[in-house]
């Protein structure tokens, strides 16, 4: 116990000694919180993550502190913390199957506008049970309330929520999004301790670690991290060489087959 | 024991793999064809998604056809000139089959163009094979010869211009169809990843009038050069060459065959075809079920795309 809490400390100076990786992009809602006292400070022991190929997915521990909090509103376990971890972003099409002369062709399709690849919420509680539901969508927290913004889109928006659902239940499904009610615990009266899961198909690039503090109901403050995830092996090298050295690696292919059909015929040649 | 293929982006079951590639390189060799018609429906049926199962399978059928190429060419029997004539077309075709490759996919509906032109292309083919096979087994057993091949007359191909001599192949033929041909297989071998042997032969036999000698090598060297050559493309425009898997499926591939051809010897041909149309049917037939039966998810998500 004690060791843990020494290591637990370390960690936290680190968070406050390195503010380097600290000042990721912020929403403006950090503005309206210069009026509280308290202060949340996050911490994780690295800022990159190499991944290796045989990688199932990991739990990624993030410690955290209130500074400046109220000891009775504490106490009652008025504060509730939730981390995000938010992948990078890129475009995505959902497209929808349909029935043409008994055949199912995808025909209707819509693209939503720079979504994260990868979006994994921890919180305390329910986040329903955090704040009123309307603070909680402002914020965009949570998979429900994620922006999904359609791209060039022309119809009459009948469609939005069906493709939005579909979105949101593929991405649930396939393991990308999760969510952890019970993820975020409080070790100590005001250190706590959030994990937040990395799935197996995690995406290459920056992520984005997000912790919010909420008091009795009421936003308070935000703190951000950011973090890069690296994916390191052989899979990873050609991955790599596919799409940064694309000739070369096609070259590779085709010499790869001339040279196993060629060395087969003379293997087995029997004149 | 699973290996995880970084282009499909999926783990897989290697021996599945092995094993998927040493019975379609025995079939292959069993049957003299390249194997590519049966390696992407396979890796399709394996939930390999199609756009790397079509630009892997044309990488396998590069492995496979090239030791026939090379046994033809030290017997002489491969006509250069005419094999360069129909790789100009090739090329050609494949790189707009390339063109075309993108753009279905950009448009989602890659998916389906290659199921719907496998169910075709495997039905017909399929359907013509059995029952010029049937037909040859049914005159086989009423002990009637079997039909020699004419040489035929001349047909309206053989009045086009631009005429060329090819020296090896003894025929005064214009580069028209030759080139056309060329250019429909190099497009089939970029969107479909095969290498086209099962079309071309015959469309050089009957409708080109071609020796029968030179037809096998022939194919087989504008085979090697076009699906190369789509490999390439397919590698630098769409990132869909998966390097591991096309290796595992060509290793097991070249030893399956040579065992293929060792059976192939000891039956008899009219059996034989049978036998593959058979089996081409059956893959047609499977392709076609995938795409009438209600499909689980009807959604589906990519990530990228432009919003059209």
């Amino acid at each position: 116990m004690r060791a843990s809490l020494r290591l637990l400390l370390t960690v936290l100076v680190l968070a406050v000694a390195a503010p380097v990786a600290a000042q990721a992009p912020e929403r403006p809602l950090e503005r309206q919180i210069t009026s509280f006292n308290e202060k949340l400070e996050i911490g994780i022991s690295t800022d990159e993550i190499a991944i290796t190929s045989d990688f199932r997915g990991a739990d990624l521990t993030i410690f955290g502190a209130i500074d400046g909090f109220d000891p009775n509103l504490l106490a009652q376990g008025k504060y509730n913390v939730v981390v995000t971890l938010e992948g990078p972003k890129d475009n995505a099409t959902v497209r929808k199957k349909e029935r043409v002369f008994g055949i199912w062709v995808n025909m209707q399709s819509m693209t939503f506008e720079l979504v994260p690849e990868a979006y994994s919420l921890s919180s305390t509680r329910d986040i329903a049970t955090i704040a009123p539901p309307r603070d909680i969508a402002n914020m965009g927290i949570g998979v429900d309330h994620m922006r999904l913004v359609p791209l060039g889109f022309f119809g009459d928006g009948s469609n939005l929520g069906e493709f939005r659902n579909a979105f949101r239940r593929l991405r649930e499904e396939s393991g990308v999004y999760q969510r952890d009610p019970g993820g975020v615990q409080f070790i100590s009266s005001s250190l706590f301790k959030a994990s937040v899961r990395l799935p197996a198909n995690v995406p290459n690039g920056i992520h984005v670690v997000r912790a919010y503090l909420f008091r009795d109901g009421l936003f308070v403050a935000a703190k951000a991290l950011s973090l890069r995830v690296v994916k390191t092996g052989l899979e990873q090298a050609i991955t790599r060489a596919a799409h940064d050295q694309p000739v070369a690696y096609g070259l590779l292919a085709v010499a790869l087959a001339a040279i196993t059909g060629w060395g087969a015929s003379l293997l087995f040649r029997k004149d | 024991m699973t290996v995880y293929l970084p282009i499909a982006e999926l783990s897989v079951n290697i021996f599945v793999i092995l094993g998927m590639g040493a019975a379609v390189g025995f079939l292959s060799g069993m049957f003299g064809v390249g194997g590519g018609f049966l390696i992407t429906p396979l890796l399709i049926f394996y939930n390999i998604p199609p756009v790397v199962a079509v630009a892997t399978g044309a990488n396998q059928v590069v492995a496979s056809s090239i030791s026939g190429a090379i046994t033809h060419f030290r017997r002489g029997t491969i006509d250069v000139k005419l094999g360069t004539v129909l790789l100009g077309g090739g090329l050609v075709g494949a790189t707009v089959g390339v063109w075309l490759f993108s753009l279905l996919r950009r448009m989602g509906q890659l998916d389906l163009v290659i199921s719907l032109l496998y169910v075709v292309l495997l039905g017909s083919v399929g359907g013509l094979m059995l029952w010029e096979s049937l037909g040859a087994m049914r005159k086989a057993a009423k002990n009637l010869p079997t039909a020699l091949r004419r040489p035929g007359q001349h047909i309206w191909i053989h009045g086009l211009p631009l005429k060329m001599r090819f020296k090896k192949s003894k025929i005064y033929l214009s580069v028209i169809p030759v080139a056309t041909l060329g250019f429909l297989i190099g497009m089939l071998t970029s969107i479909m990843g095969v290498g086209g042997g099962f079309i071309m032969v015959p469309a050089m036999i009957y409708l080109l009038r071609i020796p029968t000698n030179v037809v096998v090598g022939t194919s087989l060297f504008q085979i090697v050069f076009v699906s190369a050559y789509t490999v390439l493309v397919q590698a630098s425009t769409n990132y869909t060459v998966d390097i591991v898997l096309a290796f595992v499926l060509m290793i097991a591939g070249v030893i399956g065959a040579q065992y293929g051809v060792r059976v192939g010897q000891r039956l008899r041909g009219e059996q034989l075809r049978a036998l593959l149309a058979l089996l081409v049917l059956a893959v047609g037939i499977r392709l076609a079920i995938d795409l009438v039966i209600p499909p689980e998810n009807v959604y589906s998500v990519v990530s990228g795309g432009f919003g059209y």
